[in-house]
């Protein structure tokens, strides 16, 4: 459902971050990038949202060539991302942010359930600023709020654990469950080196230095990276 | 008396969301002359005889009433200068509400300056709200310099909400408060400016008893070619706190001048200053446009946000 054909991306006048990375990744599979930090696992997942235009290589989403297509075509076409660093607004709230992203109005229960999903007490929050007085943590269940509130066909989520330590894994590991049970043809892909994670995943890709290193299954990649940076137990610091 | 017609009663509704005759006192004023006024006990108004204006005054231990004072313009060429007096006796609680709508078609200026004068009684609360607002396609401008002085006894406090969002070519507001011992004022300002206006906003506040605060808060937008300059100062006479935050955002060509001052005249005056300009953080607009928001759909939910 999402192809990515000899991508490369160069950010200026030094080495290119992407280096020809082509990638399929197939409906309703549950993916987990993982490799070291630096690897580029970001910078792609900004060039499957439209974020950033590739210099080199073309995508397809869902049979469509979506290259050239802005964020704004993309997400409507149902491309979800969760950033890695989530974004503050002086003056919007959590509430306004919901709706945003739910593309309509929302009534007090249906924006208690997204909150109530990623683990926050809908009454504290809703109607909270999203501005410097949310902790990180705080903000990353909201950005991950923002994502279940769309109907995605492929959500991406940038280092969803991140900075959440007091939120069990099992928590966010329901909500991908959950995610998938809801539609049939929704993809998902994470980007972590965390053990819990890797372990839920069907297929697993391993970038570094802007390629493409391992690729596969999970049950053949997993052995490989097991104890290596790239699939680190919960007693590492999350960084 | 002048009766109400449908673009004053359009700006009535825009400055002070009057829909029909407003619960509590009242004081309409349309084109420079009287349109409506009621007085309640406890709330007496009346017509200044040496100069254009009103004396309100409200008798100590008013509570939960309210008194709505706007202003209209609705023909070209209108200047006027008006002097509003309020009398506000000890524990009140009162919301007031004023504000000044123009609507110009014509070649002429229209302008009004509004002086207003708040003498607060000991432990009086007042909230106060003051929306500006312009519309009209004519060469003629819209002009608004309102002043307020504001004068706070001990224990008293006031919230003042002074909100100029659209159509007002030329504003110039001063506001000038003292406060007396443990007296509060909150003052939240929020402005928005196109096309080639221009709006400068001055306070200055004096902090002279004991235990007196004063927390300025301004939030603006300058869009296209439009000007503005933000002038807040803080003088702390006693063992006092004062806060203040001019916060900006700049668009197209538009230009922001922050001049925050504080001044302490005493070793336990805590005052704090906070500026910041800068245009809309284009990650703001990025995360919007991947919930789906166009990027101008992401700009206008950003700035509604920023002035709510
Ligand atoms: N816009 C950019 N300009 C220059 N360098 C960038 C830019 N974005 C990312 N990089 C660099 O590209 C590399 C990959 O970054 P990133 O995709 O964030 O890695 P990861 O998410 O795997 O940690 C890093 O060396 C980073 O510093
Ligand atoms: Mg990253």
């Amino acid at each position: 459902m999402l192809e990515l054909k000899n991508i490369s991306f160069n950010a200026g006048d030094k080495a290119d971050i992407i280096k020809n990375v082509s990638l399929n990744i197939d409906e309703n599979k549950f993916t987990v990038i993982t490799g070291p930090n630096g690897g580029g696992k970001s910078t792609l997942a900004r060039i499957i949202a439209g974020i950033i235009k590739p210099t080199d290589g073309k995508i397809y989403f869902c049979g469509n060539d979506i290259t050239d297509m802005a964020i704004t075509e993309r997400a409507r076409l149902g491309i979800g991302f969760a950033f890695q660093q989530p974004v503050r607004f002086k003056g919007l709230s959590v509430m306004d942010l919901l709706k945003i992203a739910a593309g309509k109005e929302l009534n007090m229960d249906e924006a208690c359930k997204y909150l109530s999903e990623v683990g926050l007490c809908a009454k504290d929050y809703i109607n909270r600023e999203i501005n410097a007085s949310l902790s990180g943590g705080e903000l990353k269940r909201i950005e991950i709020a923002t994502v279940i509130a769309r109907d995605v066909k492929l959500a991406i989520f940038d280092e969803p654990e991140a900075g959440i330590d007091i939120w069990s894994f099992k928590n966010l590991i329901n909500i991908f469950e959950k995610m998938r049970r809801e539609r049939s043809d929704r993809t998902i892909i994470v980007i972590s080196h965390q053990e819990r994670i890797l372990n839920i995943a069907d297929d697993i890709i391993v970038i570094a230095d802007g390629q493409v290193k391992k690729k596969g299954i999970r049950e053949t990649i997993m052995p490989d990276i097991i104890g290596t940076p790239s699939a680190v137990g919960p007693c590492h610091k999350m960084v | 008396m002048q009766k109400i017609d449908e673009i004053q009663k359009r700006l009535f509704e825009e400055v002070a969301d009057l829909h029909e005759l407003p619960v509590g006192a009242y004081n309409l004023r349309a084109n420079g002359e009287l349109a409506g006024r009621k007085t309640t006990a406890n709330i007496d108004i009346k017509t200044k005889t040496d100069k254009s204006g009103i004396d309100i005054t409200i008798k100590p231990g008013t509570k939960k009433e309210s008194l709505h004072i706007p202003v209209v313009l609705s023909e070209s060429g209108i200047t006027e200068t008006v002097y509003n007096d309020f009398y506000i006796g000890d524990d009140c609680d009162v919301l007031i509400v004023a504000g000044c709508g123009i609507d110009n078609c014509g070649n002429q200026n229209s302008e009004h300056d509004g002086v207003h004068c708040f003498y607060i009684g000991k432990n009086s609360k007042i909230r106060y709200v003051e929306k500006h607002y312009g519309s009209g396609n004519g060469e003629g401008k819209r002009i608004l310099n309102p002043v307020t002085e504001v004068y706070m006894e001990e224990g008293s406090s006031m919230e003042m909400e002074m909100v100029q969002i659209k159509g007002v070519d030329s504003t110039e507001r001063k506001t000038i408060a003292k406060l007396d011992k443990n007296a509060k004022l909150i003052v939240r300002e929020r402005l928005m400016t196109h096309g080639s206006q221009q709006a400068l906003s001055i306070y200055k506040i004096e902090l002279d008893g004991e235990g007196s605060s004063a927390d300025v808060v301004s939030r603006s937008i300058a869009r296209d070619n439009s000007y503005q300059k933000l002038d807040a100062c803080i003088v702390g006479n006693a063992a006092c706190s004062g806060h203040t935050e001019c916060d900006s955002i700049i668009m197209d060509n538009g230009k922001i001048l922050a001049v925050p001052s504080l001044q302490a005249n005493n070793t336990d005056a805590m005052l704090v200053h906070e500026a910041a300009i800068g245009k809309i953080a284009g990650d703001q607009l990025t995360k919007l446009m991947t919930l789906g928001l166009s990027e101008q759909e992401a700009e206008e939910h950003i700035i509604n946000g920023f002035l709510k």
